[in-house]
């Protein structure tokens, strides 16, 4: 039981903190409030799910194409959607609605709303202390902690990494230091289309692939942001894991734990909030709270 | 005789002077005239039908400007003040008997305590913080709905409730007579002190408390105002739909109503109204393709916030009316000087 809950908190972490990661780094850099980003990775799960099934090749190529297509994709609608309406934070919000709803729409008409599954890389399980842990959860895991290892050394080594910290610290500045605001903010998008991308390619084995399938990570990864301080990299990653054990632990321990885990990861969130308004690693910038 | 002809004369005279030098003005008066007399003409129950659920929604759509328009407290789960009206006029209903003029109003109230419930935690979040925070107070409220079935009925929800009325006219009279009624109030409530108080506080927060007003108090009103008529129009729908089920606290519920708002041009509250009585008809005539309904949907919204982002109500209101430069009174876009001032309109 204990182990169970460890595993599933670990997995379900992973893709929490995922997510939550290219959530706060649009938001930081180009202020947009993607709510379409998850929706991003159901797209991307359906591509997998289209390569392996439709066109019969390995989930390794599905994710090779897959990741790259949604990337592009968010790329695309960005430039036509959002970012012409940028200034308008009313209209960017419904805008990203609108955007997920058609996604969704989009998928429902070429996959109907069937629950589909996408076989695992590698099939089987071992034993650790009488758990049976399958490969992919491993692989789930590994992949997660080192996707997010290199987007730390993008965000901290690399030019433009450098590049998209300081927009998020201060648009104007930054422009004024020569860095084309725009464009960052485009590939800070790309990214974390990407990172959406990857989640779903990463977790698509474990989950059942649906057109809905993007609500209820959407709530967790919002949760997860808030918690750990909006564009606080190590905030989301804690708040993640926190928040991915409360609910595994609900689930498991509790009667009708099932219809309760979001209820009770979102209230851990306002209740820690109730303490601290800035998040757990937050910091409280006075207009931005 | 003679104080009813002055009355008579009065009402005349200010509809010339006030109402029919503006086109909007006129449009509203001809959108309420209409709403009154359509049942005259038409009996078609599927017609009155929408234009229900459209009057009801149009309160539910204003009471989230009058919140997150006006007072700038970003709502992101506006369907729990509905769904706690929804909810608690199904209950008061069922378990005591109350009669639909007394289950509405006491589950709105059950609305303005759970404003208050979410209103105090939310005075210290701002902006992308508290629209995010208020995004899980209905699911939160939803995963207890569905722990407690035998209370709330989990899944099918509360079903069998009293009709308003028993003719479906006698339910759109009702229905329309209550929206505009609750439209007319939240825009006066808007035009006076208080309104202009919430609108500063969306503008200056610091400075309104600089002011030595008590901002903590007037969020709180906002919250517990817009969560009062939230409630009345979540209870309207649970006793027109005899069914208050957990779909009234969805997040698509939520989302709905920002569609709706900022499509119809926030900070307005007749911009939601229209946009409710344009969009949802329109999603009903789209009926005809069920399997693109809600792409359709969704593609119209994008489109026009590419080419009109403050709304579309208040770019059709810019292309009939220009503003006075001098004196700041609206004008038909025909003329060439001020109605009142005489000013050269350009």
């Amino acid at each position: 039981m204990f182990a169970d809950i460890i595993i599933t908190s670990l997995i379900n972490g992973s893709t929490y903190a995922l997510l939550a990661i290219g959530f706060s780094l649009v938001f930081g850099v180009a202020r947009i409030v993607n709510i379409a980003h998850t929706a991003f990775y159901m797209v991307a799960a359906f591509c997998i799910f289209f390569v392996t099934h439709h066109l019969g090749f390995h989930p390794i190529v599905g994710m090779l194409i897959g990741v790259p297509v949604v990337t592009l994709l968010g790329m695309v609608t960005y430039w036509i959607f959002i970012a012409p309406i940028r200034e308008h934070e009313a209209a960017v919000l419904i805008g990203t609605i609108a955007l997920a709803i058609a996604l969704q729409e989009v998928m429902l008409l070429i996959f109907t709303g069937d629950y589909r599954s996408v076989p695992p890389l590698v099939p089987g399980f071992f034993t650790i202390i009488g758990v049976k842990v399958f490969y992919q959860q491993l692989i789930t895991f590994v992949a997660a902690l080192v996707i997010l290892g290199a987007l730390r050394l993008l965000l901290m080594k690399t030019r433009l990494g450098l590049a998209i910290r300081s927009t998020a610290q201060d648009r104007e500045v930054a422009n004024l230091m020569g860095m084309n605001e725009s464009r960052v903010a485009l590939y800070a998008v790309g990214i974390s289309i990407a990172l959406a991308g990857f989640t779903g390619a990463v977790v698509v084995p474990l989950t059942i692939v649906e057109p809905f399938m993007w609500l209820h990570p959407l709530i967790m990864m919002m949760a997860v942001v808030v918690l750990g301080g909006l564009g606080s990299i190590k905030g989301s990653f804690f708040a993640a894991y926190i928040l991915g054990f409360a609910e595994a632990a609900v689930v498991f321990l509790i009667p009708m734990g099932a219809f309760l885990k979001g209820s009770v990861a979102l209230s851990i969130m306002i209740l820690v909030l109730l303490i601290r308004p800035e998040g757990l690693f937050g910091i409280a910038f006075e207009e931005e709270r | 005789m003679d104080l009813i002809r002055y009355y008579i004369r009065k009402f005349f005279k200010l509809l010339k002077t006030e109402v029919f030098v503006l086109p909007s003005r006129m449009i509203v008066l001809l959108f309420i005239i209409g709403l009154l007399v359509l049942p005259l003409i038409t009996n078609d129950p599927y017609l009155l039908r929408i234009l229900i659920l459209a009057s009801i929604f149009a309160i539910f759509a204003a009471s989230w400007d009058l919140l997150s328009g006006f007072t700038g407290q970003m709502n992101f789960g506006h369907a729990l003040f509905f769904g706690v009206g929804a909810y608690g006029a199904a209950l008061l209903n069922l378990h005591l008997d109350l009669p639909p003029w007394g289950s509405i109003p006491l589950g709105a109230l059950g609305a303005v305590v759970a404003g208050l419930i979410i209103g105090i935690p939310c005075l210290r979040l701002r902006g992308t913080y508290l629209a995010l925070t208020t995004l899980s107070f209905p699911i939160i409220l939803m995963g207890i709905v569905f722990a407690i079935p035998e209370v709330t009925g989990g899944e099918l929800g509360i079903s069998g409730l009293d009709r308003i009325v028993r003719s479906r006219v006698g339910q759109y009279y009702i229905t329309v007579v209550v929206m505009v009624v609750m439209v007319v109030a939240m825009w006066k409530i808007t035009d006076s002190n208080i309104g202009i108080i919430f609108h500063a506080i969306r503008e200056d927060e610091v400075a309104v408390r600089a002011s030595g007003i008590n901002t903590t108090r007037y969020k709180l009103m906002a919250f517990c105002l817009s969560g009062f008529f939230a409630g009345m129009a979540g209870g309207l729908y649970a006793h027109f739909m005899r069914i208050a089920g957990p779909s009234t606290l969805e997040v698509s519920m939520s989302f709905q109503v920002v569609i709706w708002a900022v499509f119809g041009g926030v900070v307005t509250i007749w911009g939601p109204v229209g946009a409710v009585f344009i969009l949802f008809p329109l999603l009903e005539f789209f009926r005809f393709w069920p399997e693109f309904r809600m792409l359709l949907f969704a593609i119209v919204i994008l489109l026009i916030l590419l080419f009109m982002p403050q709304g579309l109500l208040p770019w059709i209101r810019d292309k009939i009316e220009n503003e006075c430069p001098r004196c700041k009174i609206r004008n038909v876009a025909t003329r060439k000087t001020c109605r009142i001032c005489a000013t050269s309109m350009h």
